[in-house]
Order: structure tokens, then sequence, then C-alpha cells
């Protein structure tokens, strides 16, 4: 695109895309190292993860402010309106990603690790999907990607799927061993919060394919599997 | 090109959902050996306001002067093409200009109120028109004409003093009111707003809104803000063509064509 006849509004825009990718950044090792952390029992990763969380808030308290000023003083349209619009959105799913990382994180501290917890392989498989998702769509976000953006927002029945023969594992274990219950808890509330960080994925796919397109993906049929309603 | 041009157009009278007013097609016009319009086709809805933009001599007034042949004032000027209103070619020999811009109002830039009342400005259409046979006539026709203005209340009690006499933005509506006295069909507005100030501006745009329940607005306006909030349809003219046309948050949200995307975003023009 060619540039602005105004420097200082181009500025300002590029501005609010540099920090969102530095927001997303974050998220992106937060989420990763959550489900690391928790499964290798790291505590010092876990501590990590959830101090990161603050820095998260902050930019998304920044870059609220920028868009607020430039929805003010620019009253961007076309390309640009969809870039603000955007970043109010993704901003939004990237807070809740964080919140959601540090929750798994704090988790991972006060999971009772006594017995043996066969169910960290199935969280570990799990989390690694949900952090390739997270990976893709922010390289969708970064490269304007289309097709990527799509093929995440059609992958998140992976994760439904890997949540809920999760479910079904751990359920299991439970009654098989009253004495993992407490510890098989934090799991399934771990399982829940990475499906939950999936579906943010999933939204910011489509977040980013209005970005791009300025048609939504949310009106086409995506094919939903039949799962628990946890 | 030509089918690219025409295709968006009738998508644009289509997604107003009203009948078409004016259907243009294949209109060329010439400056003596200067082209200024190419091939334009659009179909602009009855009942709504069409917005046109574009950067300065890009045309688009040009094209707004050849719905009431405004153009046939100059002697260079010569237009080519149809353009039907209600199916009837504005450009056919049988079509006096006289009654075709009664017909078809135009409001221009500066606000141009005879240099007579208030009064007999807006009776002035209505008189030769023979709109009215008795002065009660006339009375009814001059006051709901300034009603729907919204200028009635800031001149009820002064009718007879000049028109020349308020302020630019009453000026501007009661060039507005004389225009719609005479129940025009189309109104064709070149960049009503540009010499008023913000207040006056919104007057005038919310009196646009109330009009269009009766009338097929265009307006030809350099305020893409305005456009965006005036108008149902925005046309994008560049270099003497019709670029996009189409429902104006389409235009302003996720405009089709490269142009029209930099024009609107600031990056040209």
């Amino acid at each position: 695109m060619s540039e602005h006849t105004v420097r200082s509004y181009a500025d300002e825009l590029d501005r609010l895309t540099d920090d969102l990718r530095r927001m997303a950044g974050i998220a992106e090792s937060m989420v990763s190292d959550s489900y690391t952390g928790m499964v290798r029992g790291d505590m010092s990763l876990c501590e990590d993860v959830v101090v990161r969380d603050k820095e998260i808030d902050r930019h998304h308290e920044d870059i609220e402010r920028g868009i607020l000023r430039l929805l003010a003083l620019r009253q961007p349209v076309g390309p640009d309106l969809r870039l603000v619009f955007c970043a109010m959105k993704m901003s939004n799913d990237l807070e809740r990603v964080g919140d959601l990382a540090k929750n798994i994180a704090r988790r991972g501290r006060a999971i009772d690790r006594t017995s043996d917890l066969e169910a960290l392989r199935g969280i570990e498989r799990m989390g690694r999907a949900v952090s390739l998702q997270m990976q893709d769509v922010l390289d969708a976000f970064t490269g304007r990607d289309a097709d990527l953006a799509r093929r995440v927002w059609e992958n998140d029945e992976d994760i439904d799927q890997h949540y809920n023969s999760l479910f079904r594992e751990v359920l299991t274990y439970m009654m098989e061993d009253p004495r993992t219950i407490g510890a098989s808890t934090h799991l399934m509330f771990i399982a829940k919060n990475l499906e939950r960080i999936g579906d943010h994925c999933t939204n910011i796919a489509e977040t980013v394919t209005f970005l791009i397109t300025g048609t939504r993906l949310s009106n086409e049929k995506r094919p939903k599997v039949s799962g628990i309603d946890a | 090109m030509k089918h690219e041009a025409l295709s968006t157009a009738r998508a644009g009278a289509a997604a107003a959902g009203t009948a078409t007013k004016v259907d243009a097609r294949i209109v060329n016009v010439f400056y003596g050996d200067k082209q200024a319009i190419f091939d334009v086709s659009m179909r602009i809805p009855d009942r709504s306001v069409t917005a046109f933009i574009g950067p300065s001599g890009c045309g688009k007034s040009t094209f707004l002067r050849c719905i009431n042949r405004m153009n046939d004032t100059i002697d260079i000027a010569r237009v080519e093409g149809v353009i039907d209103i209600d199916g009837e070619d504005v450009n056919d020999r049988s079509v006096d200009p006289v009654v075709l811009r009664a017909r078809v109002g135009m409001v221009f830039q500066k606000p141009n109120p005879f240099p007579k009342s208030i009064y007999d400005n807006v009776a002035y259409g209505a008189r030769i028109h023979g709109l009215a046979r008795t002065k009660a006539d006339l009375d009814v026709v001059v006051q709901s004409a300034l009603e729907r203005a919204g200028l009635w209340n800031e001149v009820k009690d002064r009718l007879e003093s000049p028109g020349t006499g308020l302020s630019g933005g009453q000026q501007q509506r009661l060039v507005i009111a004389r225009a719609i006295a005479v129940n025009p069909e189309i109104i064709l507005m070149d960049e009503p707003c540009s010499a008023l100030d913000p207040i006056a501006t919104a007057k005038i745009e919310e009196l646009i809104d109330e009009l269009r329940t009766r009338f097929c607005i265009i307006i030809v306006t350099h305020s893409m803000a305005q456009a965006a909030r005036v108008s149902q349809q925005t046309a994008f003219f560049h270099l003497g063509k019709l670029i996009e046309m189409g429902p104006t948050e389409g235009i302003f949200t996720n405009p089709t064509d490269q142009r029209t995307q930099d024009y609107i975003t600031g990056r040209f023009g």
C-alpha cells in the first residue's frame, strides 16, 4: 500500500501494529511456557508466566489508549479502520489468553505430584497443539496470510477432540484411584483452559481474516464436533 | 472495464433496495478536444442519497451537471451517451431543459439567493412554473418549502427581508427551500457545505437526511466524512472514470479497488 499523505498518521498505525505484535509475542510464549512448566513441574517457569501476565495487561491498556486516540483524532476508514477495529478485538483475545495461561501456571504450582499423573502426557500433546495454533494465527497476522488464518480456524476441531479425549481419560484415572482426584481436577481445568485458548485462536483467526479480506469467516459453517458440554 | 463499471453501479442500486431513478449508460463528456468523462455508467436509486467523491478534476461535478443538462450552458461541452430519468433520456430533443431543471433542482457550493426578499426567493419558481393560482396558495407553498428546509422558524417574522441578509448556512437552506418549492424529483448538490461552518453543515446534513424520504439526492463532496455520514451509496471517480460504486458502508470499510482504498484512507489526492 502506498504511503499516507499524513506521515504522523502512518506512524501511529505502524505503532499500533508493533504494539500488537509485541503483545502477541508475550502471549505466545506464556502459552507454551505455562503448559511446559506445569508438565515438567518447573516452578520458576510457572512463576515467570504469572509475572508476565502483568506485562500483557500493560500492553492491553496501551493498545486501547492508542486505539481511542486514533478513532478520536484520525477517523480511520477502509483498511485502516479494519486494522484499528481488529487491534481492539485481538488485544482483548490476547489479554484473555494471558489470563488463561497464568491460570494454567498457577495450577502447575499447586498441583500435587506425589502420585503418577498419566494424563500429563495428554496435556502436553494438547498444549503443543494449542501452542502451534497460537503460533500459526500470529504468523497469519504478521504475514497477512488469510489462508493460514483459515487453516487455524478449521483446526480448532482438533483441539476440541484433544479436550474431549483428555476429559474421558482424566475421568477414568479419578475412578481408578480416588487419591488422584485433587490433582486430576486441576488437570481437567488446565485442559479446559487450553481449550479456551484454542477458542481465542479461532477468534483471532476470524479477526485476521476480516483484517485482510474485509469479509467474515464466522458466517460460514465450520464442522463442529459434538463433545462434552463442560 | 465498461462491464465492470456497469455491474458495480447496478449492485449499488440493487443494494439500496429502491427503484432506479437515474440510469446513465456509457456517458462521455468532452470540453472541446479534452475528454472529461470516460464511459461512465451507473444507476442511482430513488429516495436515497448518493455521494460522488474523488480528487479535484476527477469529473464528479461534470457528471453531476449532465443530469440536469447544466453543461448545455457551456459552449464547448459535448455530452455523449444516455442518461435516463424514469426511463426518459434527458438529452432527448423533446425534453425542455427549463422543465428538466425544475424536475432536477440544484444547490451550489456558494449559496446564491436572488437579490429579492426571502419570500420571493422561494415563491419565484412556483410562480413561473404556475404552481400556485392565488396568493394564499403561494403562501402555503412558501411556508411548506421553508419548513421542509428547516428554516421557517428562523425567518417567519421577516419574510420580506432580503434573502442575501441571512447567514451563509441560512442562505444555503433558503436555496434548498427554493429548489424544493417547485416539487422536484431529484436534487443535485455540488459541495453544498464547503462554505459553511460545522454547525450550519450539521443542519444541512440533517436536512439532507430528512429530504431523502421524498427525493433522489445526489451530492458531490470533498469531505469523505460527509459522504460517509449522509449517503447510502457512494461513487468514487478518478481521472474522469467511475472507479467504484456501492453501498457507502462497504466503500468505507472494504473498498474493492486499490485506487478507492488509497483515496479514502488519505494516501493520495
